[in-house]
């Protein structure tokens, strides 16, 4: 295929526009030296039909969601997309569109993104969002440096219960600026941090995630409460699709939350694109790492939006911004927005009472699976680990075999919890789903 | 839309209609769950009531027709490439092939867990598999990581595996070099890495200015960050003494793929000598922009760096025909990402790459150089190039000359915009006095082209006999000359329900 318009007679005639006898002259200025002087070994071009054929083939090489009945969790879960979402976040006018700095001709995805960030303040109880960051790890790091600029301390304390990814993208970002990061460990009964364990003094940032690793919930005013007696600045990530339920972390004490909002705006797609949400309180406005959206009036005294406080960003300040973010994930953000006024504040509730009741009814029947028990006790919403007699991770493979995503098994990132297993339970799983993923999980301890 | 079709009459004060918080009217709904319906505890049981929210968050309750109306109009305020010519310096604004958005929709792919087994997801890794060695031929270089979203994480990625190559060698080094014509990313990540970014000048030829260069290097300099052809449209000629000079000071060599779009097929990073080279998937392999994201910064080095790339590394393992997640990385920088990646992106450009082939996607930069130059010829006379010559995807012209009618750079910009054209990059780079970047890419036709030129033209013109018209600009466009100083000033960064009065 060919996605240019270019004639033979096109080419000439621009060619000789520009006073150049054929097209090799356009690359005059490569020193002959470092010409590639060979054809290019990539696979061969194909027609669309051929196209589809072959991805479609690969696509059948790939068991998800939408095949196997999906339990699996640990940080990405099978929630249902409405189609008002997939059709308004794939409209052309939003997807092939560019970073909005020509205002007037933008207005469309100011507007979105600034209603973006109000009902991401919203759910999490804060006063300032930006308009997005990568994803869920990479909106902690930013949480951490800007707990780094404010308190002008080099050490931060992050809770074990942290998705492990996330603590691992915190280390390799902060490897150059000499960090000193601490995990505070878990109490092994109940699965939430215990910060007696580590010395908070001195900190810049308390992390903690809400819920955590485990699906359990944690003591965020404890924490805030912690953090604020030691001057640190308390960081929450949040999982959005719970804020129906449980309490904003705004509200609990946070003075950042930020959280992964793939789960509002897209399906699983192997990880990515998703997208980071990033809130916090007032007085931090300026130190707020990406693009922000507000509101002002035109030269014309009408309600305008554009992208605002550009002078902490990249392109302005250079080496002195408050992070190197460019590109963000917008089309994302559009999803997320669109979502949650699909559901409103009576539809997010229901969101998260389904995800809580239908994962505390697979609590009761897993916990009843013979040599099976629950592992933490405590409340917990859409996760829960289920402890049982093998390797939680070959548990995982050998239910695939048996129609089931299960996963992950907990030894991948714990060995004193190898025989765990984290089931995820959303919306989208039936009671018939969970009594048949128990009868499988029966059928497998059977055979092993 | 033509950039009049959002403009519209009786909506009062805001032209985009009120916000979606303002059309909420307590009791309607768009959404549809289920209910429990299973002997399940209720929600006051199961979350204790220090958990439970108190105050509901304040979403908005609209019906769907009316959430589908609200954006539907949003989206046709909005300048978009399937809408018309985007021609945004350094941006690489093409046309994103419809079959990709089908692709990606497949359940094979888009259900699927980022944690599952490589035996479940073989399909994907197979695509991430050939597209890495794909990239990795286009760029010469040995091997890659998928894990960066975007160019700027591809960019820290690079200087965190720099970073680790002179500390395994023992060697403290202090400061990364970065030309004055930069993107903004460059220091940005490098301040992020822990190190001091130190400019070099641009000569009079818009190059690196060799002599100044080597007279920053030595043995405290990481490396050079470089883009090439660089934003002013030049490909950096010096480039193999450039190479030569930072190797000579222990630096190593970083590219900024930014504007690899002009150069693919013709000429490979790796043979230019750098050591390190990000891509941006969303610029040269034509995959949605989504109105500032998402991208994907793909991260490739030579083999001697490829032990610091972030783990899991993909491996193809030979006895069992299969592909596999290399976690055993012991000198890896780590993770940089949650995930893989933006992989629906990574999905999108593999579908661009067997698109066109080989020959395609050399057809690609000859198509783009040749727009750019052809463009840059019909306006050069009413905006001159800040540097004469040849030039490669895109071409820096400034508008000083209007400086006497008090016409800047914006104000062109701004009625290219009532001549129906999104306006080019303006005020960058920083080293061009009243800048206009200006790339056409490879998918615009010479008619566009022409146009495009023509509307230039006339606002040169005009800017000499009614200035006034381009101060006024645009003036067909829902609003006009949004005051930024009050947005920064008076900061409204988010709807409150106290501004229901704004209706």
């Amino acid at each position: 295929m060919d996605f240019s318009p270019h004639t033979p007679e096109d080419i000439a005639g621009m060619l000789e526009v520009i006073g150049l006898g054929n097209l090799e002259d356009l690359f005059e200025s490569i020193p002959e030296g470092v010409r590639l002087d060979r054809e290019l070994d990539v696979p061969g071009a194909l027609s669309e039909p051929e196209l589809v054929d072959h991805l479609s083939g690969l696509a059948a090489r790939s068991r998800g969601a939408g095949e196997l009945v999906c339990f699996a969790g640990g940080g990405v879960y099978d929630h249902h997309i409405p189609s008002a979402v997939k059709a308004l976040a794939s409209r052309a006018e939003f997807a092939t569109s560019y970073t909005p700095y020509q205002a007037e001709l933008s207005q469309g995805i100011l507007q979105s993104l600034y209603e973006f960030q109000s009902l991401v303040c919203s759910l999490y109880g804060m006063e300032v969002a930006n308009a997005s960051l990568y994803d869920g790890a990479n909106a902690v790091v930013e949480a951490v440096n800007l707990s780094v600029r404010s308190t002008q301390r080099e050490r931060v304390a992050i809770g074990a219960t942290v998705h492990p990814h996330y603590r691992d993208v915190l280390k390799t970002y902060t490897a150059g600026l000499g960090l000193d990061i601490i995990t505070a460990p878990f109490d092994p009964a109940a699965g939430i941090v215990d910060w007696d364990e580590v010395d908070v003094e001195g900190c810049a940032a308390l992390v903690l995630a809400y819920p955590n690793i485990f699906g359990g919930l944690e003591d965020v005013r404890g924490a805030a409460e912690k953090a604020h007696g030691a001057g640190a600045l308390a960081v929450v990530a949040a999982d959005p699709t719970a804020m129906g339920v449980l309490e904003a972390p705004g509200v609990m004490g946070a003075d950042i939350a930020v959280g992964e909002g793939g789960a509002l705006a897209t399906s699983p797609a192997y990880g990515g694109p998703y997208v980071g949400l990033f809130a916090t309180k007032s007085p931090f406005v300026r130190q707020v790492p990406g693009r922000i959206s507000g509101e002002t009036t035109d030269a014309d005294g009408r309600r305008a939006f554009v992208l605002t406080l550009q002078a902490r960003e990249q392109h302005i300040r250079r080496a002195k911004a408050t992070s190197n973010v460019c590109t963000n994930q917008t089309l994302l953000a559009v999803a997320t927005a669109v979502h949650l006024a699909w559901l409103g504040p009576h539809g997010l509730r229901r969101l998260g009472e389904v995800c809580a009741r239908r994962t505390a009814f697979a609590a009761l029947r897993l916990g009843e699976i013979p040599g099976c028990a629950l592992r933490f006790e405590g409340p917990r919403f859409k996760e829960l680990v289920l402890e049982t007699p093998v390797d939680g991770g070959e548990l995982a493979t050998r239910l695939a075999g048996r129609g089931f995503l299960a996963g992950p098994g907990l030894g991948r990132w714990w060995p004193e919890l190898a025989n765990c297993l984290l089931v995820a339970v959303t919306e989208r799983r039936t009671e018939d789903h969970i009594l048949a993923f128990a009868e499988a999980i029966e059928k497998e301890l059977a055979e092993l | 839309m033509h950039a009049t079709a959002g403009a519209r009459a009786g909506d009062g004060p805001s032209p985009g209609g009120p916000t979606i918080f303002e059309r909420s009217r307590p009791g309607r709904r768009a959404w549809s769950l289920p209910d429990a319906g299973l002997a399940a505890p209720g929600i006051e049981e199961l979350i204790p009531a220090e958990h439970r929210r108190a105050e509901p968050p304040a979403l908005p309750e609209v019906s769907e027709l009316e959430l589908v109306r609200h954006y539907t109009r949003l989206s046709q305020e909005n300048w978009a490439i399937d809408v018309g010519a985007y021609p945004l310096g350094s941006c690489s604004m093409k046309y994103n092939p419809k079959v990709a958005e089908d692709v990606a929709a497949l359940p094979g792919f888009a259900g699927l867990h980022p944690l599952a087994d490589d035996d479940l997801v073989q399909g994907a890794l197979e695509v991430l598999g050939v597209l890495g060695e794909a990239l990795c031929e286009l760029t010469g270089m040995a091997r890659l990581t998928f894990q960066p979203a975007a160019g700027a994480q591809g960019e820290l990625t690079g200087l965190l595996i720099m970073r680790a190559y002179h500390l395994a060698r023992g060697d403290v080094r202090k400061r990364v070099i970065v030309p004055d014509s930069a993107h903004g990313t460059n220091p940005a990540s490098v301040t992020l890495a822990g190190w001091k970014a130190q400019e070099v000048p641009s000569d009079t030829r818009g190059l690196v200015d060799l002599s100044a260069l080597e007279e920053l290097l030595d043995d405290d300099v990481a490396g050079l960050m470089l883009t090439n052809p660089n934003t002013l449209g030049l490909f950096e000629r010096d480039i193999k003494r450039i190479a030569a000079a930072v190797h000579e000071a222990g630096g190593l060599l970083y590219y900024d793929g930014a504007n690899f779009n002009s150069i693919v097929g013709k000429v490979r990073p790796g043979d230019m000598g750098f050591d390190v080279v990000h891509m941006n998937l969303h610029k040269t392999f034509a995959t949605p922009h989504g109105g500032g994201g998402p991208g994907s910064g793909p991260l490739a080095v030579t083999e001697e760096l490829e032990r610091y790339l972030p783990a899991p590394v993909l491996a193809w393992s030979e006895p069992a025909g299969r592909w596999r997640w290399d976690n055993d990385r012991p000198h890896s920088i780590g993770r940089i990402h949650s995930w893989h990646g933006n992989f629906g992106i990574d999905l999108r450009a593999y579908v661009y790459l067997r698109s066109l082939g080989p020959e395609g996607l050399k057809r690609v930069a000859e198509r783009a150089v040749l727009n750019a130059n052809y463009l840059k010829t019909l306006i050069e006379g009413a905006f001159p190039i800040a540097y004469p010559g040849t030039c490669m995807h895109e071409f820096v012209s400034t508008a000083k000359g209007l400086k006497p009618h008090g016409v800047r750079a914006m104000d062109v910009a701004k009625r290219l915009i009532d001549h129906g054209f999104h306006p080019p990059t303006v005020y960058f780079p920083l080293v061009v006095e009243e800048a206009l970047m200006v790339e056409p890419t490879e998918t615009e036709s010479r008619e566009t082209l022409d146009e495009l030129a023509a509307a230039f033209n006339a606002v040169a013109a005009e800017a000499a006999t009614d200035p006034a018209a381009l101060h006024r600009a645009p003036t067909s466009t829902p609003v006009r000359r949004p005051d930024e100083a009050k947005a920064a000033r008076h900061l409204k960064l988010r709807w409150t329900p106290d501004d229901s009065s704004n209706t």
